[in-house]
């Protein structure tokens, strides 16, 4: 039983991971209709970001959380750089392209970011230090975390904050009338093209946020970690029902359950064939059981189709 | 002008090229080594490819980004049944080696792969084109993995180290990997994989053009353009989208099996997404659904990291005396803003199809797309 809780834990931490990330997959959706496929790249230039400032920072002898507080600042600017330049490279120019065109260039994006990424931190694997108190509290039974604690309330302040924003400010209601109809909105006096780069730069921050804590949770981070992240927050995002911002932080809670209950307990369902290994199989199968049974998510609309 | 000056001058054309192809082992073996005459056996496995993604990609306009997952199947179906591995993994089952002719082998992996690729498509077509693409990607991955971690507790794939004494493709007795000895001169195994490889492109590229002629191939520019109005016309988007994806599956099984039996050693590590991306990257690169121009973009694309091993290395160590960006990483970088710049550019590819162009400049006008 102690198991299962801390299966769940496990599961919640990474799924607020997951649904910081989905949140930037589904808002660029939502006013797009497009599939940013460098979105996972945003979170890995945010780690590792952060990691070298961090990494400058150390021998300063501030203490930890501060440092990691800082890093997370340089980082979260450095990422909205990248998410504006991504929007202004590969999707602005290509607005009224056919629908592949967009979604090549992304996979362009994707792949230069990767590669620079590469040339500028190499391919180790670069470790994150023991900065912030990693004492475990046992909650009935299981372990957990302050770090974990921090991942979670972090993710959930930011979620909170997002919806704010989204559903109280001026610019929220400019992104919901952009994402309702763009030739609209543009009508009323919306500035949609800010609205877009809005959209893209605060993903991205968020993204970096992520990838922060991505970071700290594995305590790892490296130029290749953004790939296999940002499918499954993709898929987190589907599974909420992709372009609403609920379904984007339900999703990434629930996929991020279901992988870690999945990882655990596959070995025994399948009777020791399957291993953990496979954890990274789950998330593909959610996207394919969803895209084909309730392809509109849990909380989405039916989406109709465009041709 | 005389009329019969057109054709005469086609066939005189088609001559050339034939004649080209005939000697260019000799020449480029005469002149670089036979390892460049390997590169180019290379090239023609991935024009193989990309003719087969063409398929999906280009007539039907369906974006897959697991491609390669087919060749891997075809690939590893070929490794399984031509490889000592499965009588050493389970010597209760299989007394020896399955020693399978290679002509029943070849087929039976295009068969599979043909099979998953009709499995994977049948639950997701309905889907629209940028979510097809996740699941394809997703596909992908999940046929990696398993090869990766298939060698417990069953040793099915033998996991990361792959499976190799693959046996080569034999024709007529003749095992394509030993040098043939003809009228006194020897044939070396890589001009003889050439030829085998060049010919059964050369059907794979008859097969495409006869396509894209029929009934079907004006399905598929049909669905491309739209669907709606396609299904309106008459046409069963569902069985002719399978059939897009089966096809293109098919040649991938083809091309993976040459590649198993050429190479003979298959590993997990072949059959990841950059190698998708780099397949996608020949057809858009050349022009989506031009069949000349994906050849194109497949032999461009397929000589270019040889290119660059060979003068990116030398160049930057003469530049900034050290080789800061290897070879490999510079690869990747120019594929990414080759398909940044290449959809912002000429975004019908180098040598884009008629209708292609049409359509784009269509779009240019400022019409609805």
């Amino acid at each position: 039983m102690d198991i299962f809780i801390q299966q769940i834990i496990n599961g919640l931490v990474l799924g607020s991971i997951y649904a910081l990330v989905a949140l930037g997959y589904t808002m660029v959706y939502g006013i797009l209709g497009l599939i940013n496929f460098a979105h996972g790249e945003v979170v890995m230039i945010g780690a590792l970001t952060a990691l070298t400032a961090i990494g400058v920072l150390v021998p300063a002898g501030l203490p930890g959380p501060v440092v990691v507080l800082a890093g997370l600042l340089i980082a979260i600017p450095v990422c909205m750089a990248v998410g504006f330049a991504i929007e202004r490279v590969a999707y602005r120019p290509l607005r009224n392209a056919p629908r592949l065109a967009p979604l090549i260039t992304a996979i362009g994006m994707s792949i230069v970011l990767q590669q620079l990424a590469m040339i500028a931190w190499g391919r180790n694997y670069h470790t994150f230090p023991a900065l912030l108190p990693a004492l475990p509290h046992r909650v009935m039974g299981a372990a957990i975390t302050d770090l974990q604690i921090i991942i979670v309330v972090t993710a959930a302040l930011l979620m909170a904050a997002l919806l704010w924003l989204i559903t109280r400010t001026r610019l929220g209601r400019a992104m919901r009338a952009t994402a309702e109809s763009p030739s609209v909105a543009r009508l009323m006096g919306v500035d949609v093209d800010r609205v877009i780069a809005f959209t893209f730069v605060l993903g991205s921050a968020l993204a970096a946020v992520a990838g922060v804590m991505v970071a700290a949770n594995y305590s790892i981070a490296h130029y290749a970690m953004g790939f296999m992240l940002g499918l499954k927050a993709f898929t987190a995002a589907v599974l909420g029902g992709i372009g609403n911002v609920g379904g984007a932080m339900l999703g990434g809670l629930l996929l991020g359950v279901i992988e870690s209950l999945g990882a655990g307990y596959i070995g025994d369902l399948t009777g020791g064939f399957l291993g953990s290994h496979y954890q990274d199989v789950f998330a593909f199968f959610v996207l394919i059981l969803v895209l084909v049974f309730r392809p509109s998510g849990l909380m989405g609309e039916k989406v109709a189709e465009r041709a | 002008m005389n009329p019969v000056a057109p054709k005469l001058r086609a066939h005189l054309g088609i001559a050339l090229i034939g004649v080209a192809l005939a000697v260019l082992p000799f020449v480029v073996g005469a002149t670089f080594g036979n390892s460049w005459v390997r590169i180019v056996d290379f090239a023609l496995l991935y024009v193989m490819l990309a003719l087969g993604l063409n398929i999906v990609v280009g007539f039907a306009g369906l974006l897959d980004l697991g491609y390669i997952a087919f060749y891997a199947v075809g690939a590893y179906l070929y490794a399984l049944l031509s490889s000592p591995h499965l009588a050493l993994a389970f010597p209760a089952v299989f007394a020896s080696a399955p020693d399978l002719p290679f002509w029943l082998v070849l087929p039976l992996g295009a068969l599979v792969a043909g099979l998953f690729g009709v499995m994977l498509g049948a639950p997701t077509l309905k889907l629209r084109g940028d979510y097809l693409a996740i699941v394809t990607l997703g596909f992908g991955e999940i046929i990696r993995i398993f090869l990766n971690n298939l060698n417990a507790p069953l040793n099915l794939t033998n996991g990361p180290q792959g499976i190799n004494n693959i046996a080569p493709a034999r024709i007529a007795g003749h095992a394509l990997s030993r040098p043939l000895e003809l009228f006194g001169a020897q044939i070396p195994s890589v001009t003889l994989y050439y030829y085998f490889f060049l010919a059964l492109t050369l059907l794979v590229i008859f097969v495409c053009v006869r396509l894209q002629d029929s009934r079907l191939g004006r399905a598929w520019v049909a669905i491309r353009e739209d669907e709606v109005a396609a299904r309106a016309c008459g046409i069963n988007t569902r069985n002719v989208k399978l059939l897009a994806f089966g096809l293109g599956a098919t040649f991938g099984g083809v091309a993976g099996g040459l590649f198993a039996g050429f190479q003979g050693f298959v590993s997990p590590e072949s059959f990841g997404l950059l190698e998708s991306i780099m397949v996608l990257c020949m057809v858009v690169l050349g022009g989506m659904g031009n069949i000349a121009g994906v050849i194109l973009g497949a032999v461009l694309l397929a000589l270019l990291p040889e290119v660059l091993r060979w003068g990116a290395a030398p160049l930057q160590q003469a530049l900034f005396g050290s080789v800061p960006v290897d070879p490999e990483t510079l690869r990747l970088l120019l594929f990414g803003i080759a398909l940044v710049l290449v959809m912002r550019l000429r975004p019908a590819g180098l040598w884009p199809s008629a209708l292609r162009r049409r359509e784009l400049a269509a779009h240019a006008d400022g019409s609805a797309p």
